[in-house]
Order: C-alpha cells, then structure tokens, then sequence
C-alpha cells in the first residue's frame, strides 16, 4: 500500500544536484531555487557543496544572500578565467585606477594653470568691461582642492 | 628517513607521491597555504582545477586561489568580491571629479577665449581724436 504522506515540496536546486531529499529547513532553498540550475552548478564545481555549507554555516541569515551572491560571482568569474579568477579583474581595475590618478594629477595642474592665468588677466584688466568680474569662480577653487579618493589601502595586497 | 612531504598531503595525511599535483605550488614550509585554499575550495576541487591547465600556468592559478581564499577567510561574506566592489566604486568617483574638472577647464578656456578677443577689439578701435 502506498504511503498517504504527501509528497513533500520539490528539491530546490543544490538539493537535485546532489540527488538528495530538500527538507524544510534545507540550508540551500532559500539561496538556490529550483528553476535556477545553474547557478548552484557554477559554485558546487569551484567551491563544493561541502565547502559552501560550511561559509554559510559561519555568516547570520540576514548575511547569507550577500555571501550567496559574492560566492556566485567568484564561481562565475573562475569558471571564465581558471588562471586568475577574481584576481585578474582586481588586477585590471587597480591599473585603471592609476590611469584615472594620472589623468587627475594632469588635469588639477592644467585646472591650476588656467585659474592662475584667469587671475592675472583680471588683474591686469580691472578697467574691462564690469560683465568680465561678475563670473563666479568659485567652484574651480573648490575642485582643486578637493583630495582624490585614496586607493592605498590596497597596497599591501601583492598583485600577480 | 625523513618525510618530505608537502603541505597538502601533510594536511591530508598522506604519503606524497613523485608526482603530487600539489608538491609543487603548496610546500611544506608554508602550511596555511594549503590549509586556506583546502576550506575554501577543497582539495579535489583544486586538483581538477590544478590538473586542467597547462603545468607553467599553474603556479598562477595556485597563487590566485590563495588569495581570494585568504580574501574570503578574512571576509566570509563578501570574499574579493568587495575589493572588486570598492575599486568600482573608487574609479567612478575618479571618473566624476575628473569629469567635473575637464568641464571647469572648458568653461574657463571659453572665457579666455572671449575675453581674449574682447580685449583684441578694445585695443584696435582707432581714437576718435585722430581723426581731426
């Protein structure tokens, strides 16, 4: 005779790729739900469904789908480049980085080139027409001032 | 005799083959290598990766799991992904002040430009008095 105990909710996604029962309180449901196949695919091939278990076990709830999402993304991300992984996306963001710090160092210096030129003109021309003063200049002074976003934090990670 | 095994086997207990995939990348001097990248990836996940590339390219890949490991340790939530988060975050705001800069440059190279030639057209009106 066939039990009458309901069939119980579908597997979610971790749990049907590791071909076992997904029970009420199965740590992957939330995270990994069934029509998204994939994405438990990605993480159990780098990672480990052991391994992913263990970093969730060691985060709060409200934490695990950030940790969830970050892990997806480091899978995705090794899957397309098995050398480097992560490691050579922070590589290439750090070296536009210093593109960006080099075209800034560039511009403030031109910025202040063209304010002190601005200021000798005025001042060599305090009888010109009343409209050339009445400009405000203000925010040029302010943009020059202003410190650029330190990435140096960064600097005690080796890069490859 | 003296055991010359390397981290992971040590780590793993056990005897450390001629040709162990791991000898080369995790030496025994060095044993939180091995143990970092061993719980985040684990070792069978290491050797696939490890044994898909090319034997002088591994190095590299050995390098680069044991910093997102270390990352991850450090930072169970967000691993590397934050640094990669972070250094997005930084070259927008780079790219917004040197925007904000590039356009005040602009601004005063145009009132240069018109002052320039307003100043041009004031020093070459001939002097009424010339004329009698």
């Amino acid at each position: 005779m066939k039990s009458q105990v309901p069939r119980s909710r579908s597997s979610c996604a971790a749990c049907k790729a590791l071909k076992r029962r997904c029970t009420a309180n199965c740590l992957f449901a939330p995270y990994f739900r069934k029509d998204e196949p994939k994405k438990f695919a990605k993480v159990h091939k780098v990672f480990g469904a052991s391994n992913i278990s263990k970093i969730l076990n060691e985060v709060s709830d409200e934490q695990r789908e950030d940790t969830v999402n970050s892990l997806v993304y480091e899978a995705e991300v090794r899957l397309r480049d098995p050398i480097y992984g992560c490691i050579g996306a922070i590589a290439s963001l750090e070296k536009k980085m210093v593109e960006l710090e080099h075209d800034l160092m560039l511009a403030r210096a031109r910025l202040a080139f063209c304010v002190n030129q601005r200021t000798s003109f005025l001042n060599e021309h305090e009888n010109m027409a009343p409209w050339i003063h009445d400009t405000p200049d203000s925010g040029m002074v302010e943009a020059f001032n202003q410190d650029l976003f330190s990435f140096n934090q960064f600097s005690h990670l080796p890069l490859l | 005799m003296t055991s010359t095994r390397c981290a992971a086997c040590k780590h793993l207990r056990r005897r450390c083959p001629p040709d162990c995939i791991f000898s080369p990348y995790f030496p025994s001097d060095n044993p939180q290598r091995f143990a970092y990248v061993h719980r985040i990836y684990g070792a069978s996940n290491i050797a696939k990766i490890l044994q898909d590339l090319p034997v002088h390219i591994r190095g590299e890949a050995a390098d680069s799991l044991y910093y997102e490991a270390h990352c991850r340790m450090k930072d169970p939530i967000h691993g590397c992904v934050g640094i990669i988060t972070l250094l997005h975050q930084q070259i927008y705001n780079a790219q917004t002040q040197l925007s904000k800069i590039q356009a005040e440059i602009a601004v005063l190279s145009a009132k240069a430009q018109t002052e320039s030639h307003y100043q041009h057209q004031v020093e070459h009106v001939p002097n009424v008095d010339e004329n009698f």
